[in-house]
Parts: C-alpha cells; sequence; structure tokens
C-alpha cells in the first residue's frame, strides 16, 4: 500500500518570542529551587529557621561586643550581665596578635613596610600583563624584606644577592655546555662571592644598620605570613623539579625523586618540625647554629614540595603524548619544550591542585605553635590565654585568628579561579 | 584523475636507510628496512593499520629508536648523540595525524616558537615569514586565534605552516588527513600537492590514493614490519605484483 507524504514547505519563519512569565524571573527561581515538592517546602522552611535562630545568637554576641577595657573582668562589668563579646582583648594584645610579644614596638614600621612591598612584589607574578621591569624588584625584594625584618647590616643581604646574581649569570654564560656543568660552576662562584662577601660583612658592620631582631622574637601573624610566602615560593619550583625528576630517564634521579617524595608523604609533618627543632641540630657541626625559622622554612617547603610535586605530575600525566612528540620533532631541546611547551600547560592543569596544597600549608604554619614558636595561634595559646587578664576569652580570639587565616585563603582561592579564566584557551 | 605532478628529481640523497631494525620489547616492528630517498623526491607510505609505516617515519626523527641498522639523515647518521638528533629534527618536518598545536599559544606564537628558539631568529621576523606560511595554508585571518577555535582542517594547515616555518628540507606527514572530515580533508591534500609541486622531499603514510597517484614518485608497500612491494604510482595501482598488495588494493580501491 502505497504511503502518503505530506509535502510542506515554509514560506516564513517564525519570529523569535519571549517565553512565558511563568517561566522567568524570580518566580521561577524559587518555585523551582525552593518550593518544588512538599519535601522541599519543609526542607525550605526548616533551613530558614535554623538561620534565624543562629542569626538571633550570635548578633547580640556579636553586636553588644565590648570594645574597651584591660582585661576579661572589665568586659563583664561593662556587659552587666548581657550577652556580648569581649572583643577589647583584640584591642589590648593587638601588637602580640600581628608581630608576636618581643618584637620591639619601635620597629612596627618595618614588618608593615615589607608587607606593603610584599603587595607591589607580588604583583608581577601573579599578573602577566604587568610590565616585566617591575619584576626586577621581585627578585630583589627577598633580600630587602629579610633587612627589613630581621635588621643588621644591608650588607648581608647585599652579598647574598650578588652570590645568587653571579651564579646565575654564570650558569647562564655556560648553559651550552650542558646543564651540569653550569649549574656547578654557578654554586662554585656563588660560594666564592659568599666567602669573600661574609669578610666585607664583616668589616661593613655599621653601614645602614637597622637595630637587629633575633628570629625567636619573630612572632604573631606577621611569622604565619613570612612561612606561608617564602615557604609556598620555595615549594613550587622545588616540586616541579620533583616531578620532572620522577619522570627522567636516569634511573638514579628517578629513585632518588621517587623516595624522597614518598617519605616525605609517608611521615606527618609535626613530626618534621620536632626533626627540625630537636634531632637536625644532631647532624650539623656542633658549633653551626642554623636558625630555627630557616629549619622550619626547609622542613615545612620540603614538606609541601612533595605534595605539589605529586599534584604537578598528574598535569604532565593529563599531557596527550603528541605534545611532547611536536615540541621534540620542531628542534627544540628538553629545556626548552619543559618550560615552553609541556609546564604551561601541565601546571594550568594542576592550578587547583597547587592552590589546595598552598592553602594548606598556609594554615599548617599554625603547627609551629607546637615547637614553642609563637605565631598567631601560639601567641593566643600561651601568652594571651594564660595571663590572668584575659583568661577564658576563647571565641573572640579564636574567631579572629580564623578570620584572618579566611581572608588570606580565600583569596588566594579566587585569585586562582581569576587564573584559570584567564589560561582558558582551548574552548572546550 | 588528476594530471601527475612531475619535477626533477635531484641525485643527491636525502635519506637513507640501510637494514634497519625495530623492536618494541619482544614484537619486531621493523624488519630489515632498506630505504633511499633523493632530494626532491615525493614518497607515499601504505599499508594495513600495525604494518609500522607510522614507526618507520617516526624512526626518520628519531621520536622513535632503531636499534639495528643505520638512518642517515641529510649526511648526519642518527646515532643516540642528542646533538645530532636536535640538529636533523630542526631539518625535518613533521606532521601528525591529530595535528598537535600547542593550546595555550596563539596560531601565530605555534609558528614562530620553533624558529624563535631553535633557530635565534628575531621574533619580528619570525613573525613575517610565520605569516607568510600562513598566507600560504591560506588562514592568515586566524593568526591571533587560538588552536581551540580552528576546524581539524584549518589546524592540520596550521600544523603545516608549523613545519615550514622551520624551513625543513624534508617533510613527514604522518596520516594527516585520517583524522578528518570528508570535505576538510581536500583543503590539506591540496596544501600538501602545492608542496610537493614546489619540490619539497616527502614521505607521506596515507590511505589517500588518490593523492599518491597525483603527486608520489614512488609508493611503498609495507606490511608485517616489512617493505614488500614499491614501484611507481602507475605500475603500483594497476599491476601489483604481490598477493598482499592486491589483496590490500581490493580492499581499499574496491568500493
Amino acid at each position: 500500500m502505497a504511503h502518503k507524504i505530506a509535502s510542506f514547505v515554509r514560506n516564513e519563519l517564525i519570529p523569535e518570542s519571549p517565553p512565558p512569565v511563568s517561566e522567568t524571573g524570580a518566580i521561577k527561581w524559587m518555585r523551582e529551587n525552593l518550593f518544588s515538592s512538599p519535601l522541599n517546602i519543609i526542607m525550605t522552611i526548616a533551613s530558614l529557621w535554623a538561620v534565624y535562630t543562629l542569626f538571633n545568637s550570635v548578633a547580640p554576641w556579636f553586636l553588644n561586643g565590648v570594645w574597651s577595657g584591660n582585661s576579661v573582668r572589665d568586659c563583664y562589668e561593662i556587659l552587666d550581665g548581657a550577652t556580648g563579646a569581649c572583643f577589647a582583648v583584640l584591642k589590648e594584645r593587638w601588637p602580640q596578635l600581628i608581630y608576636g610579644f618581643k618584637y620591639p614596638p619601635s620597629e612596627f614600621w618595618r614588618p608593615n613596610f615589607a608587607a606593603v612591598l610584599l603587595c607591589v612584589a607580588i604583583v608581577p607574578v601573579l599578573f602577566s600583563t604587568v610590565s616585566k621591569k617591575l619584576f626586577l624588584f621581585t627578585v630583589v625584594y627577598p633580600f630587602l624584606a629579610f633587612w627589613l625584618i630581621w635588621g643588621g647590616t644591608i650588607l648581608g643581604p647585599i652579598v647574598a644577592f650578588a652570590g645568587c646574581a653571579v651564579a646565575v649569570l654564570a650558569s647562564r654564560r655556560l648553559e651550552s655546555y650542558g646543564f651540569a656543568l653550569a649549574a656547578l660552576c654557578g654554586f662554585v662562584c656563588a660560594l666564592v662571592c659568599w666567602i669573600f662577601g661574609g669578610y666585607l660583612v664583616d668589616i661593613g658592620k655599621d653601614f645602614l644598620v637597622l637595630p637587629s631582631v633575633p628570629s625567636r622574637d619573630m612572632g604573631g601573624f606577621m611569622l604565619n605570613l613570612i612561612l606561608g610566602t617564602v615557604c609556598v615560593s620555595l615549594s613550587i619550583p622545588l616540586g616541579i623539579m620533583l616531578a620532572l625528576g620522577r619522570q627522567s630517564d636516569m634511573p638514579i634521579i628517578k629513585w632518588i625523586c621517587v623516595c624522597f617524595i614518598e617519605f616525605i608523604r609517608g611521615v606527618p609533618l609535626i613530626t618534621l618540625l620536632f626533626v627540625a627543632n630537636v634531632v637536625l641540630a644532631y647532624f650539623f657541626p656542633p658549633d653551626t647554629n642554623i636558625d630555627l625559622i630557616l629549619r622550619v622554612i626547609i622542613m615545612i617547603t620540603l614538606f609541601s614540595a612533595a605534595y605539589i610535586a605529586e599534584v604537578i605530575r598528574g598535569g604532565l600525566a593529563a599531557l596527550p603524548s603528541g605534545q611532547f612528540e611536536a615540541a621534540n620533532s620542531l628542534g627544540l631541546n628538553y629545556a626548552q619544550a619543559m618550560r615552553l611547551i609541556i609546564l604551561p600547560q601541565a601546571l594550568k592543569v594542576s592550578i587547583p591542585g597547587i592552590v589546595n596544597v598552598a592553602v594548606g600549608l598556609f594554615k599548617d604554619t599554625t603547627l609551629v605553635s607546637i615547637i614553642s614558636m609563637f605565631d598567631l595561634v601560639g601567641m593566643i595559646r600561651g601568652p594571651i590565654l594564660s595571663s590572668t587578664a584575659w583568661n577564658g576569652v576563647y571565641w573572640e580570639l579564636f574567631a579572629f585568628a580564623a578570620l584572618l587565616f579566611f581572608v588570606v585563603c580565600y583569596g588566594i582561592s579566587q585569585y586562582s579561579q581569576w587564573l584559570e579564566r584567564q589560561l582558558e584557551t582551548d574552548h572546550r | 584523475m588528476t594530471e601527475q605532478v612531475h619535477l626533477e628529481i635531484s641525485d643527491e640523497i636525502a635519506i637513507q636507510i640501510q637494514n634497519m631494525n625495530k623492536w618494541f620489547g619482544s614484537f619486531h616492528v621493523l624488519r630489515d628496512i632498506d630505504l633511499t630517498v633523493n632530494r626532491g623526491e615525493r614518497i607515499v607510505v601504505c599499508g594495513p593499520s600495525g604494518s609500522g609505516k607510522s614507526t618507520l617515519i617516526r624512526c626518520i626523527n628519531a621520536l622513535e629508536e632503531h636499534q639495528k641498522g643505520q638512518i642517515i639523515v641529510d649526511g648526519i647518521e642518527l646515532t643516540s648523540d642528542l646533538k645530532n638528533i636536535d640538529k636533523i629534527r630542526s631539518e625535518v618536518g613533521m606532521c601528525f595525524q591529530h595535528f598537535n598545536l600547542f593550546p595555550h599559544l596563539s596560531i601565530l606564537e605555534n609558528c614562530t616558537l620553533a624558529p624563535i628558539w631553535v633557530r635565534n631568529t628575531p621574533k619580528k621576523e619570525a613573525e613575517e615569514v610565520a605569516m607568510h606560511f600562513l598566507e600560504k595554508v591560506k588562514i592568515p585571518e586566524q593568526a591571533d586565534k587560538y588552536p581551540g577555535q580552528l576546524s581539524g582542517g584549518q589546524q592540520q594547515r596550521v600544523a603545516i605552516a608549523r613545519s615550514l616555518c622551520m624551513k625543513p628540507r624534508i617533510m613527514l606527514f604522518d596520516e594527516p588527513t585520517s583524522a578528518l572530515d570528508p570535505e576538510m580533508i581536500k583543503e590539506v591534500l591540496d596544501t600538501m600537492i602545492e608542496l610537493a609541486e614546489e619540490g619539497m622531499t616527502m614521505i607521506c603514510v596515507t590511505h589517500e590514493m588518490g593523492f599518491a597517484r597525483q603527486v608520489a614518485n614512488r609508493v611503498i608497500f609495507m606490511d608485517q614490519g616489512q617493505i614488500v612491494e614499491q614501484n611507481a604510482p602507475e605500475p603500483f595501482f594497476n599491476d601489483p605484483q604481490n598477493p598482499r598488495t592486491q589483496l590490500f588494493l581490493s580492499q581499499i580501491l574496491g568500493h
């Protein structure tokens, strides 16, 4: 039986029209997300009630907060039985919370100035559109910041910087003779520079001196920031090297990297910090005295470098092998292929993981309070809470600590999401 | 069928492969390969999948290492010496089945990267050369886009331009059209034909038999890691000698 086909030709296109009113705007959103079923209606109401109760109990505590007073008893007197926070502790102990309890108050401008300069120095690292000249300042910044925060003669940091600069220049010159030779020569040049520089520093002890502040006097949130910034910026390059080393064809390098990563990942950070505090001294000659902060920096850096290495290894594994082959087939050597083709892509994939480790690292800097360093948490747990004046003011102090860390960590997280969007070029 | 491209082939040898063998583990992928390619010659390699044709051309620029025998490219023998390998790679351009453009770089940057870093060409000059070759593959207007924004055919043409920017003396093509939609195959083949007409030494692994008839001086048929038959395109397609070649040709030309 023949089937009849209805022939059809459209001569006029249907014009665009707006969707029905019930399908747009706030009403639709509420109906779909809050009141879509009886169960969801109950849940919505219950959640609103929970939010209200929470707000109801926290708001008076916060709003009634007492901001002036010299002890917790002053707060109680002012509150006179009403609920309210005792924020006076933050005001009275502010310098201790930020700088620790031994940093000389007359020198507070130095860490403040260093923090402002940090904001400048970090800009060319975070934003690639900024002029490359600013990057020179970023290179100089660590030495400048050291001088500002620790004090002493400026010759020390200058010699340290000169050593690094000489090492870089020397290894650049010798790059064409092979990487290992270049690195070795760079190291030797730096060493020579530092040894001679050491005499120079001894002679010019009084040149541009800031009152020196020893490491054990550092504390408060400043210590967390110092440890966080230094360790993050050291552990990312170290992590990249470990990740590449783990993929190396050279068995000895590969096994060193594998053993290092697996060992460090298998050990708790606190153990490593105790090692830094106590055990490390046994391994050095008796008369060497390595600064406690330096020891802690080394340990935290090694710890997070191992994690970052694994994150980056994941990023490297995500790249199709065609990228390596294309880079090789164009005649790029290993270093060029890695720097120009492989790492930019692998690091982009690893951003969420790296940020995860960086945020974790920053918060883990509070663990140094265990080995009797007075960082923000150490200050709160130690000198402040155990003083008779502020005994028992837990909520206010720890909420303040949480807030400080949250601001920094949330900032890092927002930046990383912005960066990911910036690097989005593959339009998947 | 379009007319065959005719060009003088010089007596100068571009690639010489002697008694070359390769194993993947214990699997013998390439067996006693002997192949001499003169400058200006255009060779098409065909054969069933797994016959070792891709591996053969990947050995020529040392993406794969051979274990026995000799490969001499442009007078330089391929050994494990990294300097030789980098030198040969910069003289030998290669196009891949999946293009392998660098997705984090713009089209122009893809093309200028190797000249700038390997040949130390000034950026300005490298960009001019890149634009010249992008015009040649007919997509200069895409220079500032990223690979992800281009169609497959366009990406493959960029890949060809990227190789040409290194001014290679030899071009290798590893199934350049296999990952493309039928309507994009033509634009890539046209580019390759144009390249052939200019006298580029080419070795091309492909299943495009029309291209082979039109462009190749010589067609090589491989099976099980060996060169089974090689001949000029006319006799190769019209009068194949080996039964394996006959079967293969009847299968791909049969429908």
